[in-house]
């Protein structure tokens, strides 16, 4: 059936199944069912805004929806033709953003949020399994691999090894079972590159996934996706199944004799999981603990096979640089980092959500243009890029161009491309412990440095937050973080230090402040900052008074009040609460 | 174990297939409905795979999604990571541990609530998030706690799953 329009609805708000209800009752009483097709989407773009949606053909973005409003766009815009100005989305007007358009170059994100994901046939309108096509009737595996190095794409998992040397590994390891997997578990907090191009685009991982089952010859794929992702889970699974029935997944495709079929395997909750061998034995349901690498997985992967094993944003890749040929690829990005990458950002910036740019752009590029900058005007003090594993790249940097060895050089990672803005009222010590407080939660527990280790720089590390901290603590967490890194076996014990030695590199005067003066710059951490009220400021309303939890104010109506320094608990209400910025931190 | 039970385990098992491979879909499928694993179903699952209980036991407790201990009606999860931290995040953890009474991980002495940490959701551009049950609920503040308690505290029926 072909509809008049597509109305889609951001997913990612709570109120979003209400608003689908709405518009499907209006549309249904003034008998537009046969004419307007309503789609579930993952957030649109704008997901700052609580509910979206989005009508096509038009182009017509609404935010902020509730259900009475879906109900006026369905009379209104879809009955009458006349879009409901109001409720349309519009640029911040505070400071109009610039277009992130021209920053952004969308590959892996090209068909996100505009077709639909459970629907085959809109991926194949948008040259969709092409690709296989040319690859299974016309091409050799050789000649897929060499347009492959001719591209340059490199993983996108974080690594940032050569696909195409990956793949030409398991094409000649010998063996008549081999197995193509795609690491679908994205982990890393900040990091939803994955479950949007799962969600919106499932189709092409997919198809990127057969050409490389082709290439090393593999017969069965297994994609293996994390639990947190209901919603990618149940698309992909759809989508697998729509492939088989169009013969594109099973038996003979494309009548060239290729057999090749997928299964979906779900995570339970375990970080270290991302990692290839981890992932493996989960799979195999096992312990999901990584193992020695080598052998590789190109060797001896799942259930000891040649196993090839890319990351989502890697495969989805594929079909367009197939399709384009590797020199059009090759054109964006630097001379060792080809190709764009997509960027989930978060944290401080006034612009959060996933964005695709040629690699090479710059982090001020990333901040200012694509993410419009930092929250209420603030003060950039670092991103911190590569997830947990990653470290803080500080304001000196910001005109570094974004690719694997420029990240690695300032003591980051690219990984799989969180980046996380912090700015001046990011203490980042307290940043440090935060993340140690993860990597020690997701230690499998098999290495003793990365268990035990972890441990212990996350105790030092409290101890400092907490204005325990003593003389030579910084030197003994940076001989720790040495013997953890050189100890782990795998990349999230390598990793777990970098966050607190790329923040003592940076940010050393914070440590020291922490420890010698019992001061955290930023007045973040709560044992070392004192609440105030000044008594020159002070109108005495009885607010802050009224509001403290723990009466620790005290002091007459119309009289400057005094807030008792050893019963306070530094929560910081009677600083919202103060009607004239009396109350101040030390 | 009585026969129900044993026949809930059946039926999981064969629609994943009695081998090791589907180990984790099938505690994670029980998990779903029964809330949490107990010892009797992790020798059921055990025996109808003819793996090593121990073997099954310690799958269950290695993937952080799987309960080995009861947990109550609802189940509120919540990812504390630093993209929600830098929004927000520690207030609100706080302020759900404050108005339970209980500590994340832990179980309120009346069954109703459990708390539990999770690793990130990937719902980040609308952080901090909490995931109630199966619902998932964004831009949480300490204030909308109360708020969004309430919501389930009077829902006659719900569970764990």
């Amino acid at each position: 059936m072909t509809y008049r329009a597509q109305v889609l609805v951001g997913s990612a708000g709570e109120k979003a199944p209400a608003v689908e209800q709405a518009l499907l009752g209006k549309i249904k009483e003034l008998h537009l069912d046969q004419e307007i097709q309503v789609l579930e989407a993952s957030t649109l773009g704008h997901p700052e805004q609580p509910v979206e949606i989005a009508v096509y053909p038009d182009g017509v973005h609404y935010v902020n929806v509730t259900p009475a409003d879906a109900e006026v766009i369905v009379t209104e815009h879809l009955y009458k033709g006349r879009p409901v100005e109001p409720l349309r989305y519009r640029e911040p007007q505070v400071e109009p953003l610039p277009a992130p358009s021209t920053k952004e170059v969308r590959v892996v994100l090209r068909n996100v949020g505009k077709i639909d994901p459970e629907n085959i046939d809109d991926y194949i309108a948008e040259d969709g399994y092409q690709a296989l096509a040319k690859v299974l009737t016309e091409m050799k595996p050789e000649e897929v691999i060499a347009e492959m190095k001719a591209s340059g794409l490199r993983g996108r998992g974080g690594a940032g090894f050569p696909t195409w040397l990956k793949w030409q590994f398991a094409r000649n390891s010998p063996g008549d079972e081999k197995y193509v997997v795609c690491n679908g578990d994205e982990g890393d907090p900040g990091a939803f590159m994955n479950r949007r191009v799962l969600e919106g685009d499932p189709h092409a991982v997919i198809e990127g996934m057969i050409i490389a089952a082709y290439v090393i010859g593999a017969h069965q794929g297994y994609f293996y996706v994390r639990a947190e992702y209901p919603i990618a889970i149940r698309t992909l699974r759809v989508a697998i199944k729509q492939a088989r029935e169009y013969g594109l997944l099973g038996k003979d495709i494309f009548g060239s004799g290729f057999d090749f079929d997928l299964e979906v395997r779900m995570g339970a909750g375990a970080f270290v999981c991302g990692e290839e061998t981890a992932l493996m034995r989960s799979i195999e349901g096992e312990r999901g603990m990584p193992t020695t690498r080598p052998p590789f997985p190109a060797v001896s992967g799942l259930w000891g096979k040649p196993t090839n094993i890319n990351n989502v944003e890697t495969y989805a890749n594929v079909p367009q640089i197939i399709m384009r040929g590797g020199q059009w690829f090759a054109s964006m990005g630097t001379e060792k980092s080809k190709g764009t990458k997509t960027f989930a950002i978060a944290g401080k910036v006034k612009r959060t959500g996933l964005i695709e740019v040629p690699l090479g752009i710059t982090v001020r590029e990333v901040v200012y243009d694509v993410g419009g900058g930092i929250l209420d005007d603030k003060k950039f003090k670092a991103v911190q890029t590569g997830g947990p594993m990653g470290g803080c790249i500080p304001e000196q940097f910001l005109d570094l161009p974004v690719d694997y060895e420029t990240l690695a050089s300032v003591g980051s990672i690219m990984g799989s491309g969180g980046f996380v803005v912090m700015d001046e009222d990011t203490c980042m010590v307290d940043i440090a412990r935060f993340f140690m407080e993860f990597v020690q939660d997701e230690s499998c527990g098999k290495c003793t440095p990365c268990r035990v280790g972890t441990r212990r720089m996350l105790e030092i590390l409290t101890d400092i937050t907490e204005g325990r901290g003593q003389p030579g603590d910084i030197e003994r967490l940076e001989k720790l973080g040495e013997y953890i890194k050189k100890g782990s076996l795998c990349g999230l014990g390598q990793g777990a230090p970098n966050p607190v030695l790329s923040t003592i590199k940076f940010f050393r005067e914070e440590y020291e402040a922490h420890i010698n003066d019992k001061k955290c710059p930023a007045k973040v951490c709560r044992a070392l900052i004192e609440y105030t009220i000044e008594a020159e400021e002070c109108i005495g309303c009885t607010r802050c008074a009224r509001n403290c939890p723990v009466d620790a104010i005290t002091g007459k109506a119309r009289e400057p009040h005094v807030i008792d320094p050893t019963v306070c608990i530094r929560c910081g209400i009677c600083q919202q609460v103060c009607p004239v910025g009396a109350v101040h931190v030390e | 174990m009585n026969e129900e039970s044993i026949k809930q385990i059946a039926e999981v098992v064969a629609r994943y297939g009695a081998n090791q491979e589907s180990l984790v879909e099938i505690l994670s499928d029980l998990n779903a409905q029964l809330g949490y694993l107990t010892q009797e179903t992790i020798v059921e699952v055990a025996r109808r795979l003819n793996l090593p209980q121990s073997h099954v036991f310690s799958v269950a407790t290695f993937y952080s999604m799987l309960n080995v201990g009861p947990t109550g009606k609802h189940v509120i999860k919540m990812c504390e990571d630093a993209p929600c931290h830098l929004r927000g995040g520690q207030e609100v953890w706080q302020a759900l541990q404050d108005a339970l009474g209980i500590k994340f991980g832990e179980t309120t002495p009346d069954g109703q609530w459990t708390l539990q940490a999770t690793s990130c959701l990937g719902l980040c551009a609308v952080g901090p998030v909490v995931v109630v049950d199966d619902e998932v609920i964004g831009h949480v503040t300490a204030e909308r706690i109360p708020e969004i308690l309430a919501r389930y505290r009077d829902e006659p029926s719900g569970g764990a799953a």
